[in-house]
């Protein structure tokens, strides 16, 4: 048993150690948000916070989150209201969308170092993040309106 | 634009009472269908186009799949605007196979009663008018509904944001409190379109619907698929197009905890298990002995040796204007060259998946597909099942870009679960997606083309060899003429010649060993378009003119013109530049949407090509959703510059050599140039959005990489190496 926190609550997962958490969290506690696109830290589909840490839970075994904060894109808000998802909605940014949930993790991550990042450090945080839709300009967009709406 | 609502032969409307009380407007297809025909009775309701509920509810129910295009929100708004809809009441729902849903794009196959499917760049062009039609007649028959209530004349009556007025006493009733009545109506036999300058919500860059589930993580698609009892399972594939498992041992895979069942399906070994990663571990622990069959001996250069080898003989004939021989004899200076073109994969960013539940006389089937006809005839076929038996639910679609025209996913998830007796959920790792797609076809181009004294094409030969995507589509086989001519393969290339050219020549030669081919965002149209607007470039060069003033010169077509000029002026073409970028234009015709792009493009030393920025020009006649319409052809663009500047697929050993991003690079944020796209809304038919933009992009490209380095770029992808100088 593997007990750790996700979004606020408490989970005990009875899975193989090495288990990536992507998997756990998606077929053992039921949260699909987070998403599949290669399993070996290359796309950022799969893009949660571990302990306020943005982290590639496709290469991170769940033994690494044991007693952890596991924070995922079902946890931002219960509304859509967190300000980077407002920015994202604003902006309509996705399109397929596969990509978005990894594309917001980062976000929310990024803004919570850099309060107002410039293009350069924009595309240096979300360099691991693919999108094959093609909506990185949007998605540039959608940051620096976070963090204007984030007081920055 | 006035239409009959009844006019077509091929489609009626239906109107009925539906069940939960309301009006609900439906298609009927008349004649025998083969493949659905008993599924319009049983689910009629489901597949209505448009619900009008006793809450005042308009649900819309769309056939289309969405993945990023937007039909979630293009094709509600079309019917909005002639039900004269209140926007915030509605709402929208995946429809399942239905005839009601067929794709009139698929002209050619009326006769089985069409397809329904999303691809060629058709939703809001081809299937938008079904549903505005359906609209036009369900706001004549809740108007007709309220003026009989209320004894009145109906044309004193109009309607309004899910209300029907009586003009002369401003009497009102919502659209909720008269679909009862109004289902009782009779269907009305003629209702006009609206004309476009009276649209309220068509031409607006509404919210999209989609959005708000995107950026929550609550939207379903094919791979968050959970069905009660359900298991998943990945499946070890040859590795080699064609082999098969010779035998295997599941000893280790059956030790692992969670493994269920390791059992043996067409495409290979399934091995199914709880939850994905115990299936993933099982499948790694499998012992197979693969009989990799005749293509173990394909590879990459033997093919291109091949293709060198054809190339030197006649192909079947696509154009043949004037007489291309004489000409190239007679012309004051010859120019020619070879263009090669590799594979490459879709990578979709959702890999391919599919969740079937076998019932033993019936199946049931949640997948993220652009072909719930095919599907659904393909899986007929391969188990015996009639089609009405199988049932299919389109879930959202992590990327589509033709790869999901295929079905081989839910023949996997279909055999599986008929196997294990569960239902099953299929899920192809990145690796999988990227060793078994159906590739853009590669190929060789031999040009050659004539110019005059005063430098102006007077012949034009392009001899195409390359793999067909037909041949890899059994729906559309019939398509692929006795001679060999694979019409979608040579797309853009000489269906239509854009540049008044009096000699033209244009043939193909299949060759294929066995590399699976198939439909790649704009198909034909984003190589052909490379090669030809890149050896167009070459003839303005050797004719030592300006490259946009040459094409104009040379284009036939005023919407041709009208973009390129447009592009070109938006971009400032001939103004200088920052130091050391240097610009390059293209245009191409597609899905009969014109797209002109100029792309500003830099060379370091090092040989890498950074592209600042793309001005792009489209003109689709006329758009729904503006802003949408833009970000189709921004992606667009950016996906035919992954095609071109990024990955290649290279055969080895009947195996493809590539396998996951760390070896098939595509662009990330810092290779996304800035991206500008005006839209030229002209007269004529609408275009489409989805694939046009992509055409024009890696030609405009490889033209300003010339413009900054004097070097051609005749062979995808490009390379540093190949441009480096220090
Ligand atoms: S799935 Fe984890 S980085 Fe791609
Ligand atoms: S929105 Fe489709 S992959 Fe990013």
């Amino acid at each position: 048993m593997i007990a750790f926190t996700v979004n606020g609550n408490k989970v005990r997962v009875d899975v193989a150690p090495d288990t990536p958490l992507l998997w756990v969290l998606r077929d053992t506690v039921g949260l699909t948000g987070t998403k599949y696109g290669c399993g070996i830290a290359q796309c950022g589909a799969c893009t949660v916070h571990l302990d306020g840490e943005p982290i590639r839970s496709c290469t991170t075994p769940v033994s690494q989150a044991a007693g952890r904060q596991v924070l995922t894109i079902e946890g931002l808000s219960r509304n859509n209201s967190h300000p980077v998802q407002k920015a994202w909605i604003a902006e309509d940014v996705p399109q397929c969308g596969y990509c978005q949930s990894g594309q917001i993790m980062t976000t929310v991550a990024l803004l919570a170092k850099i309060k107002n990042p410039s293009d350069a450090e924009i595309d240096e945080a979300l360099a691991g993040n693919i999108c094959r839709c093609g909506t990185y300009n949007g998605v540039r967009r959608a940051v620096h309106r976070a963090a204007k709406l984030m007081g920055a | 634009m006035k239409r009959t609502v009844n006019e077509s032969r091929r489609a009626f409307l239906k109107a009925t009472a539906a069940a939960g009380g309301g009006l609900l407007i439906a298609f009927r297809i008349p004649g025998a269908l083969r493949f659905a025909e008993a599924a319009t009775a049983s689910s009629a309701q489901v597949n209505a186009f448009v619900k009008i509920g006793t809450d005042n509810i308009v649900t819309v129910v769309i056939g289309q799949s969405e993945m990023g295009q937007g039909v979630w929100t293009s094709i509600p708004m079309m019917l909005a605007e002639e039900l004269e809809a209140d926007w915030s009441k509605i709402r929208v729902e995946q429809g399942g196979v239905d005839p009601a849903f067929a794709n009139p794009r698929y002209v050619g196959f009326r006769a089985q009663g069409g397809f329904q499917g999303t691809g060629g760049s058709s939703s809001v062009r081809n299937v938008g008018v079904n549903v505005r039609k359906a609209g036009a007649a369900a706001r004549q028959m809740l108007i007709t509904a309220a003026a009989q209530g209320w004894g009145v004349n109906e044309e004193e009556c109009y309607a309004e944001k899910n209300m029907v007025i009586h003009r002369p006493s401003g009497k009102k009733l919502s659209y909720g409190s008269l679909a009862e009545k109004a289902a009782k109506v009779p269907l009305p036999k003629y209702v006009p379109l609206k004309n476009p300058q009276d649209f309220k919500i068509i031409g607006k860059s509404l919210p999209l619907l989609d959005t708000p589930s995107k950026v929550s993580g609550k939207t379903v698609y094919g791979i968050d698929v959970k069905v009660p009892g359900m298991l998943v399972a990945t499946v070890a594939q040859c590795p080699v197009f064609g082999g098969k498992a010779a035998s295997f041992n599941a000893d280790k895979a059956k030790a692992i905890k969670g493994v269920r069942h390791v059992v043996q399906i067409s495409s290979g070994i399934a091995v199914v298990a709880d939850d994905f990663w115990s299936a993933k571990k099982g499948r790694d622990a499998l012992e197979i002995t693969w009989d990799e069959g005749p293509l173990a001996k394909v590879s990459q250069a033997d093919l291109f040796k091949s293709f060198a080898e054809l190339s030197q003989k006649p192909g079947a004939v696509r154009r043949n204007d004037g007489d291309v021989e004489k000409a190239l004899k007679e012309a004051a200076k010859k120019i020619e060259a070879v263009y090669e073109v590799p594979f490459v994969a879709h990578v979709c960013m959702e890999p391919m998946n599919a969740t079937a539940q076998w019932r033993g006389d019936s199946v049931e089937i949640w997948a993220p597909t652009q072909a719930q006809s095919w599907t659904q005839a393909a899986v007929a076929k391969h188990t015996g099942l009639p089609p009405e038996k199988i049932k299919i639910n389109t879930t959202f679609l992590g990327g589509g870009f033709g790869r999901r025209l295929y079905w081989d996913f839910a023949i996997d998830a279909v055999e599986t679960s008929k196997a294990v007796g569960a239902p099953v959920k299929v899920i192809w790792t990145r690796e999988d997606d990227i060793q078994h797609d159906f590739y853009r076809p590669a190929s060789y181009n031999v040009l050659a083309a004539g110019l005059d004294e005063k430098g102006m094409p007077v012949a034009w030969k392009h001899r195409i060899v390359g793999t067909s995507i037909l041949q890899y589509f059994p729906p559309f086989s019939h398509l692929l003429r006795k001679d060999g001519m694979d019409p979608t393969s040579v797309g853009g290339a000489g269906d239509i010649f854009p540049y008044n050219v009096p000699n033209v020549y244009v043939d193909y030669t299949l060759h294929n060993p066995g590399v699976p081919s198939g439909f790649w965002r704009s198909v034909g149209n984003s190589q052909n378009a490379f090669i030809m607007e890149s050896f167009m470039d070459e003839l303005a060069a050797a004719a030592r003119k300006d490259a946009f003033e040459y094409r104009l010169q040379l284009l036939k077509n005023p919407r041709d013109k009208g973009v390129l000029e447009l592009a070109a002026h938006k971009a400032k073409w001939g103004s200088p530049l920052p130091a050391g970028v240097y610009r390059g234009i293209a245009e191409h015709f597609s899905y009969n949407s014109y797209c002109a792009q100029v792309a500003e493009v830099s060379v370091g030393r090092d040989g890498k090509a950074k592209v600042h920025r793309i001005v792009a020009a489209a003109d689709p006649g006329w758009v729904v959703h503006p802003e949408r319409f833009k970000a189709q052809i921004e992606s667009g663009i950016l996906y035919g510059l992954s095609g071109a500047l990024f990955g290649e697929i290279t055969i080895k050993n009947g195996r493809v050599e590539q396998s996951n991003f760390d070896n098939y690079p595509v662009p990330r944020m810092s290779d996304m140039p800035k991206i500008e796209v005006y839209i030229l809304q002209g007269e004529g038919e609408q275009g489409g959005a989805g694939e046009p933009g992509v055409p024009s992009a890696s030609p405009a490209v490889a033209n300003a990489i010339f413009a900054a380095t004097g070097k051609r770029i005749r062979k995808l992808p490009v390379r540093a190496e190949d441009l480096r100088t220090a």
